[in-house]
Parts: structure tokens; C-alpha cells; sequence
């Protein structure tokens, strides 16, 4: 009972914002909010892979052009009819038109899912160099194909796609990906997960099927990205397969990174830092590249595990620490 | 055919170096392919200060050449030094990082420092045709690329097998431990080991600037890339394994290229990637090396 | 002691590539025994456990385990059947707490899927409860209590080496492998841990089979020993009977006798 409370309360806050935040930022902002609520989903989704199973996914942009494409697809052949159909049943236009982004999210990350299993599941007896390298394959060779495909634009770019994607949905969605991927940490599945990280061998010896556990991190990491990109796609309402290049995956993973491979909180916080940072510099365009890349290499040669490290930012830890410093 | 044999043993170059590093660190040096770029570049400051284009001749090519490559070979240290080594204790994945994060720098350094606009490499060997019969032409430009790079290969292996450097190296790439115990600057080694793979990816970048004089910062991706995919075809950690894997990848992009379709030439690359590294991750001429339970 | 056939390893060998780790052994083990693998250095006897656990398929020759073959199954699927094992050179999940690390060994007797772990549900909430309680309860009997939540990695070295053994125990296996469990120790502390093996087979009703290097240890608990020599079984007995086999002297002889193989344990 409790749960459905605290669900239907966050599903009125989100409407509430959605409804009210335009009315206090300027578009710029808007955008820039929006974009910092996809990269969290990626960030977190690629943290799945990545942070608790301890795997080398270099590609994850891949996986979003997969959810991204496929989604816009959807709509744009047959998004109408299916807000006919369900206008018809009596639904009002606004419930239509989300339950119809809904559906091409839903198709989007599922191709992408797919996509995931296709990608994992032989690349998964490689060790972590060369899991790393096929990844990044794979994710150039989605571009390319994407690229080459004139039905979905290929190098012209997919435009007119319905922006249907606003603050609701896109927060609808990190509060989604945020909420499973806390809870999976604290479960059995995702101690599973990060033994898998810490020893395989040893994870496999007692018991655990490293396998199929590697395949569900990948299968649930790109089922997000994909709906990160379904929802880029809606957003944007134009796609190009160069904003799913190679930049884009080592962008994502430069906020697993420094947020602390493992730490849900941590790729959270380094998503929107490192979205804000880029819009921040737009002034020293030349520059921006430049000390992105510092940063990175910076960042490794300081503090390696991130700023949060495997742990996770929390309130009650957070009062601990402040009691102990002040006790002792 | 020619062309594929070309574009082999410049990939070749390329992979030798990332290979070698691999062996040494099990580092993937993504800014190998920059390494290349840069090559380029020292090659064209190089040419339009010695003036080679006014008056070309071999003895200006040679220099503009080991200038070049002189010149990769400090930045190659430089690199090592400064942000590889910092990391070497820290996990696989931090030192990928690192690697990624040089290549963006010395891309997006070379934007800055260069600018966007491609540069023109100057003729410095003036191009001519020679017909070899059957129907197969060859210019003058790829004849050198295949002479100057079966030279540095050959020179390479000569250092390798034959110098005690050479051997040093064979002992690390096996085990930093037992050969630091028996003497070998570990660091030193993997200093020249840096040094010896971007002199060669430096050569690459001038010998390629020779038969396609657009250079630009961006343009070493794709065969930085692939001459990353090359090395792990022929087997990573493995000298002869990366020249025939640099051979097997330029003929097969030109195959690609000339019976499928021009616009997938980059695709193919990955594709034999994947395909190898499913089949026989350990590449042509590996070896797997099991991990002890 | 029941003669009931737990583990037979029947004309095993194992080759990598020229090499013969493990050449034509024949082994038994019956339940409740408590059984002692000794060997020199390189004899073959952590190949016999990756054996065992499948982490290797043997080249030629079966496993059978309570009468099933187990030879060329996954790891993960032998634990499933009830083998779990200690490491030579400790395997713990560093960067999580003890209490999790057995935990992780009882996931395989988790009932509550994904969608439970996801929604919250009362089996999941149960299942946790059960684990805790469980790990609870062996961290107890290990007496590594006041370290529950200590980062495994944090560990002083004796207390890692009784955390790998409560977590192989979380698996609630039939068979329990040990790799040198009191490499590493003090006479006083492999006291305790002698004791400790013989108060866990009893608890748990566990059969032991164990490799060690520590005669001590291995002749004060062992009632049967095998000894491995160049992958070859070359003596089985009682622990009298090995102490004063001289085919055991001579392989002991190119390595430093241990100097309690002659004494009394």
C-alpha cells in the first residue's frame, strides 16, 4: 500500500514539474536539464555493465543508436496510427500521444535488449581487452550500417520525428533506471554481479552462472541506453548517426568513470557534471576537447576509482560521517 | 591488388607498434594512431622547412623522413612518461581511459595547435607510373612505401631479436618481475619500446602523407583503428603475426572496396575484428595464455 | 564411516598440451570421510580440485559424484550438485563485506527472481532475511562475528583464509574442498583450525577432502591420505601407513622433508 503511495507521488511530482519548470527556465535550460536526464540513463544503464559486473563495454553508443532509430521508426510510420486507434477507444489526445511514445520506447529498447544479447553472449569467453575491442566494433558497425541505410536518412539525418519526449518522460525514466539499478545492487542478483566483478572463478566455483549474469547486465545496460535513446530521439526530433559515434560511448563511460565504476549515485552526479561542463565551456569551443581530455587523463592518474569509488552517496552515512569526525 | 599490398604494409607499421606495447603493458595505446597523425605532420614541417618540394631528391625525402620519426619518438617517450606510467598500477580499465583520453588530447591538440584545415603534404618524390606487364601498374610512391617499410620491419626485427635491448624486451613482455630481477630496467625498456613504435607509426604517417597528400588532424581514426584490428589479427604481443596481419587487412579492405561497396571500406575492419576474435581470439600466429586457478 | 561412494575419480589424466598434470588417477572418497591430498610442490593436487570443480575437463577418464557424472559440467553447475572449495592463493570478493561474500555462495539457493529483486516483493524480502540470518550464523561458527561488515579485502590474512572457508560452507555442499587452508599460519593457529575442520564436518556434516603442506595438520586430522607425485598416485593409507611408506620418503626427498613426517603428530 505504502509503495503505491510513494509511486503515485512521484508520478505527480514529475507531472507537476513537467507542467511548471517551463515557466521558470529559459529554453537553453530546459535543454540542457533534458540532456542531463538522457545522460543519466545512459550513464547508469552503461554503470550496469561496466561498474557492478566489471565489464569493458567501449560501445554503449551502439546500443542507444539501436533504441534510437528503431523508436523513431515506430512513430514516424506508425505512431499515427496508433494514436488513431486509441483516440478512438476514447482516450484523450495527451494520454494517446505518451501512450504512443511509451510503445515506441518500449520497441526501441527492446531492439536494443536484442542487440545486447546478440553482442554479449559470444563476446563473453573474451577477457576484458578484447571484450572491450569487440564492443567498440560492434558499435562502428552499427554506425556504419545505420550510415548506409537510406530508408532510416543514412548520412542525411532522420528528421521529423514527433517531440514527444518531455520532462515527464525523461524523468519518468531516470527515476525507473535509478530505482532498479539500486535495488538490483542490494539483492542477491546484484551481489552476484559484483562477485562476478571482484573473481569470476571464484563466483563461478560457488555457484554462480557467470554466463547468463553477464548476458543480463548486458541485455538490461542496453535496454536503457535504448530507451535513452528512444527518448534523444523524441526529444531532438532529428537523428544523425554522428551523434552515436565512438565520442559518444567514451563520453558515457568518461561518467561511469569518474563517478566510481559501481556507484549508482556516483555516475548520477558525474552525468550531470559532465553534461553541464561541455554546455559550461561552449564559450572556448576549441579549448573544449582539450581540457575534456586532460580532465580524463587527470582524473586516471590521480584518483583511478572515481570520486565515489563502489560506494554510494547517502544521507544516513553521510550524518555518520559528520558524528564521527566530530566524536573523535 | 597492388594498393591492397601497400596499404598492408602500412598498417603493418602502424601495428607493429601497437602490438609491441601490448606485449610489453597489455595496454592498448589508443594514441598510437594519433602517433601516426603526428608522424604526418613532423613530415610536413619538416619538407616545407628543408624546402624538399622546390627540389626533390631522395637524400631531402630520407631526412624529412628520420626527422619525423626522430620527432614521434620523443613524443612516443613523452607520452609514456607522463601519463601512461602514472597509471601502471592502477586497473586495466584506468589505463584504457588514459589512453582514450591521450588520443582525444593529441586530436584535439592537433586541431588547436595545426588547425581544422587539412595541410598538403608536399611532393617531395615526384610520382611516376611503371608498368610491370600483365596489366598491373605500380607508381613510383608505393614502391618506396613497400621498400621503406619491408627496411623498418626488417630493422625491427633485427633489434628484437639480435640486440640485448632487443631481448630485454622479449623478457619483459613475458614477465616484468623475473626480468626485473635479472637486471633489466623495466622502465627504461618500455621507454624504448614506446619510442621504437611511434618512430615506426611515424614513418607510416609520412609514407601514407607521400601517396595521399591531404593531411589533417582527424584523418588518422580510421587507420589508427585499423591497424589496431590489424595487430589483433595477426595475434597481439606478436612481431611477424602484426605484418601479416597489417598484409591480410589491406587486401582485404581493397577486395571490400572494389567487388562490395565503397562506403562499408571502414566496416570491414570491424567486422574481421569481431569474426577473429570469435574464431581465434588469440589471432593468426597467438598464443592463449590460460589463467593459472 | 559410512562406505557410502561420495566422489570417485575414475582413470583420470589430465594433459596441457605436452604436459601430463594428472596421469591415470583413481580416487574415492566415501561419505563423511575426511580425506588428505599431500604431494610435493607441482605434484598435480589444486589441477585434481580445478578438476573436480570443473574448471577443467579431464582429457581422459570420468567423475562421478553420488553416482552422476560430473566431469565437463560447469563450475557453477557442480556447485549446484554440492562441491565448494577454498583457494590456494585467496579468491575472496575484495571490495565487499564479509557478511555478502557468504551471502554470494547461498545465492544459488536464493527462489526470488529478477522482478522480485526489482519490486520489492515479500519472497525477496524473505529470501534476504533467510541469507543474512544464514551468514549470520556461519560468520559465528567461524568466529569472524566482529568482522561481518569489514570489506573482505580489509581482512588480516587468518581471518580471509576462515572467510573462504564460511563461504564455501554458504553453498551447504556435500563435499568440501580445501586448498591449503593453513598455508600461511602458526602452529597456534592451524591448532584452531584442525579444530575447527573436525567441529564443521561434524555441524555440518560435510566430507572433506584437503590438500595442505602442513604434516602437522594433515596427519593430526586426515584418517586417509593420498599422495601425488608428478600427477601420479604413488601411496594411499592411513596416516601411519604414509608416514612410513619409502616411496613417499624418496618424493619428499628432492624438497626439504617436512620435518614431522617421521615424528609423532
Amino acid at each position: 500500500m505504502m509503495r503505491l503511495v510513494r509511486a503515485v507521488l512521484v508520478v505527480g511530482v514529475l507531472l507537476a514539474l513537467n507542467r511548471l519548470l517551463p515557466s521558470f527556465l529559459n529554453p537553453y535550460y530546459m535543454r540542457v536539464l533534458m540532456l542531463c536526464g538522457i545522460s543519466v540513463i545512459l550513464a547508469v544503464s552503461l554503470n550496469l555493465i561496466n561498474g557492478f559486473t566489471g565489464q569493458f563495454s567501449i560501445g554503449h553508443a551502439g546500443f542507444m543508436a539501436v533504441g534510437a532509430y528503431v523508436s523513431a521508426v515506430f512513430s514516424l510510420h506508425l505512431g499515427a496510427g496508433w494514436m488513431r486507434s486509441l483516440a478512438a477507444l476514447g482516450l484523450p489526445e495527451s494520454m494517446a500521444q505518451g501512450a504512443t511514445l511509451l510503445a515506441a520506447l518500449l520497441i526501441g529498447g527492446a531492439a536494443a535488449a536484442v542487440a545486447g544479447y546478440l553482442v554479449g553472449l559470444p563476446s563473453l569467453r573474451l577477457r576484458g581487452d578484447y571484450l572491450a575491442i569487440v564492443t567498440l566494433g560492434f558499435g562502428e558497425i552499427i554506425r556504419v550500417l545505420i550510415t548506409n541505410i537510406d530508408a532510416v536518412g543514412a548520412a542525411r539525418g532522420l528528421p521529423g520525428i514527433p517531440g514527444w519526449a518531455n520532462f515527464f518522460w525523461v524523468g519518468l525514466w531516470v527515476v525507473v533506471v535509478v530505482l532498479v539499478s539500486m535495488r538490483l545492487a542490494r539483492s542477491t542478483h546484484g551481489r552476484a554481479l559484483f562477485a562476478i566483478r571482484d573473481d569470476e572463478v571464484a563466483a563461478e566455483a560457488l555457484g554462480v552462472d557467470t554466463t547468463s549474469y553477464k548476458v543480463l547486465a548486458f541485455v538490461l545496460g542496453s535496454f536503457f541506453a535504448g530507451i535513452a535513446g528512444g527518448l534523444f530521439a523524441h526529444y531532438n526530433a532529428y537523428l544523425h548517426p554522428n551523434s552515436f559515434t565512438f565520442l559518444k560511448s567514451i563520453e558515457v563511460i568518461a561518467m561511469v568513470v569518474l563517478g566510481g565504476t559501481g556507484s549508482v549515485t556516483g555516475a548520477i552526479l558525474a552525468a550531470i557534471v559532465l553534461t553541464i561542463l561541455p554546455e559550461a565551456l561552449r564559450s572556448a569551443q576549441e579549448l573544449r576537447m582539450v581540457i575534456y581530455s586532460l580532465m580524463l587523463i587527470v582524473l586516471m592518474i590521480t584518483r583511478p576509482q572515481g570520486l565515489l569509488g563502489s560506494r554510494e552517496l547517502s544521507w544516513p552515512r553521510f550524518l555518520r560521517r559528520r558524528a564521527a569526525a566530530e566524536g573523535s | 591488388m597492388v594498393n591492397g599490398v601497400t596499404w598492408g604494409s602500412v598498417y603493418a607499421l602502424i601495428a607493429l607498434g601497437y602490438t609491441m606495447v601490448y606485449g610489453i603493458l597489455r595496454l592498448i595505446n589508443f594514441a598510437h594512431g594519433d602517433v601516426y597523425m603526428l608522424g604526418a605532420f613532423f613530415g610536413y614541417f619538416a619538407a616545407r622547412w628543408i624546402g624538399a618540394a622546390q627540389d626533390p631528391n631522395p637524400f631531402k625525402a630520407v631526412l624529412v623522413l628520420i626527422a619525423s620519426m626522430v620527432a614521434c619518438g620523443i613524443v612516443g617517450v613523452i607520452i609514456e612518461r607522463c601519463a601512461y606510467k602514472p597509471v601502471r598500477r592502477s586497473s586495466r580499465l584506468a589505463a584504457l581511459i588514459t589512453a582514450i583520453g591521450v588520443s582525444l588530447l593529441l586530436e584535439n591538440g592537433g586541431i588547436l595547435v595545426f588547425g581544422p584545415d587539412p595541410k598538403f603534404f608536399p611532393q617531395i618524390i615526384p610520382a611516376h607510373e611503371i608498368r610491370l606487364g600483365l596489366g598491373v601498374t605500380i607508381s613510383n610512391q608505393q614502391v618506396i612505401i613497400l621498400l621503406v617499410s619491408l627496411v623498418l620491419m626488417v630493422a625491427l626485427r633485427a633489434v628484437v631479436l639480435y640486440t640485448r635491448t632487443g631481448k630485454a624486451m622479449q623478457a619483459v613482455s613475458f614477465n616484468h618481475t623475473a626480468a626485473a630481477l635479472m637486471g633489466i630496467s623495466v622502465d627504461r625498456i618500455i621507454t624504448f619500446t614506446f619510442m621504437l613504435g611511434s618512430m615506426l607509426a611515424a614513418a607510416a604517417g609520412v609514407l601514407v602523407a607521400l601517396q595521399n597528400p591531404k593531411i589533417e588532424p582527424l584523418m588518422d581514426i580510421m587507420p589508427g583503428l585499423k591497424a589496431f584490428v590489424a595487430a589483433v589479427l595477426g595475434g597481439i604481443g606478436n612481431v611477424p603475426g602484426a605484418v601479416i596481419g597489417g598484409l591480410v587487412m589491406g587486401i582485404a579492405e581493397v577486395l571490400v572496396v572494389g567487388y562490395v561497396s565503397p562506403t562499408y571500406r571502414d566496416a570491414i575492419a570491424f567486422v574481421l575484428l569481431i569474426v577473429i576474435l570469435l574464431v581465434r581470439p588469440a589471432g593468426i600466429l597467438g598464443q592463449n595464455v590460460a589463467e593459472k586457478v | 564411516m559410512t562406505q557410502d561412494l561420495l566422489l570417485e575419480l575414475d582413470h583420470v589424466t589430465m594433459r596441457f598440451g605436452g604436459l601430463k598434470a594428472v596421469a591415470d588417477l583413481s580416487l574415492q572418497v566415501g561419505r563423511g570421510e575426511l580425506v588428505g591430498l599431500i604431494g610435493p610442490n607441482g605434484a598435480g593436487k589444486t589441477t585434481v580440485f580445478n578438476l573436480i570443480t570443473g574448471v577443467y575437463a579431464p582429457t581422459v577418464g570420468r567423475i562421478l559424484f553420488q553416482g552422476r557424472a560430473i566431469h565437463g559440467l560447469k563450475p557453477h553447475v557442480i556447485a549446484h550438485r554440492g562441491i565448494t572449495r577454498t583457494f590456494q592463493n585467496i579468491r575472496l570478493f575484495g571490495s565487499r563485506c564479509c557478511r555478502d561474500n557468504v551471502c554470494i555462495a547461498a545465492h544459488q539457493h536464493a527462489t526470488a527472481g529478477l522482478l522480485d529483486a526489482v519490486l520489492r516483493t515479500s519472497r525477496f524480502a524473505r529470501d534476504e532475511r533467510d541469507m543474512m540470518r544464514q551468514a549470520d550464523e556461519l560468520l559465528e561458527v567461524m568466529g569472524l562475528t566482529a568482522w561481518a561488515d569489514v570489506r573482505a579485502a580489509d581482512l588480516p590474512y587468518g581471518q580471509q583464509r576462515r572467510l573462504e572457508i564460511a563461504r564455501a560452507l554458504a553453498g551447504r555442499p556435500e563435499l568440501l574442498l580445501l586448498d591449503e587452508p593453513a598455508a600461511g599460519l602458526n602452529p597456534q593457529e592451524s591448532d584452531h583450525l584442525m579444530a575447527l575442520i573436525n567441529d564443521i564436518q561434524h555441524r555440518f556434516r560435510v566430507t572433506v577432502l584437503l590438500i595442505e603442506h602442513d604434516m602437522r595438520v594433515v596427519m593430526g586430522i586426515c584418517r586417509r591420505i593420498a599422495v601425488l607425485d608428478y600427477g601420479i598416485k604413488i601411496a594411499e593409507g592411513t596416516p601411519q601407513q604414509i608416514r612410513t611408506d619409502p616411496k613417499v620418503i624418496e618424493a619428499y626427498l628432492g624438497e626439504e622433508v617436512p620435518a614431522d613426517l617421521g615424528a609423532d603428530a
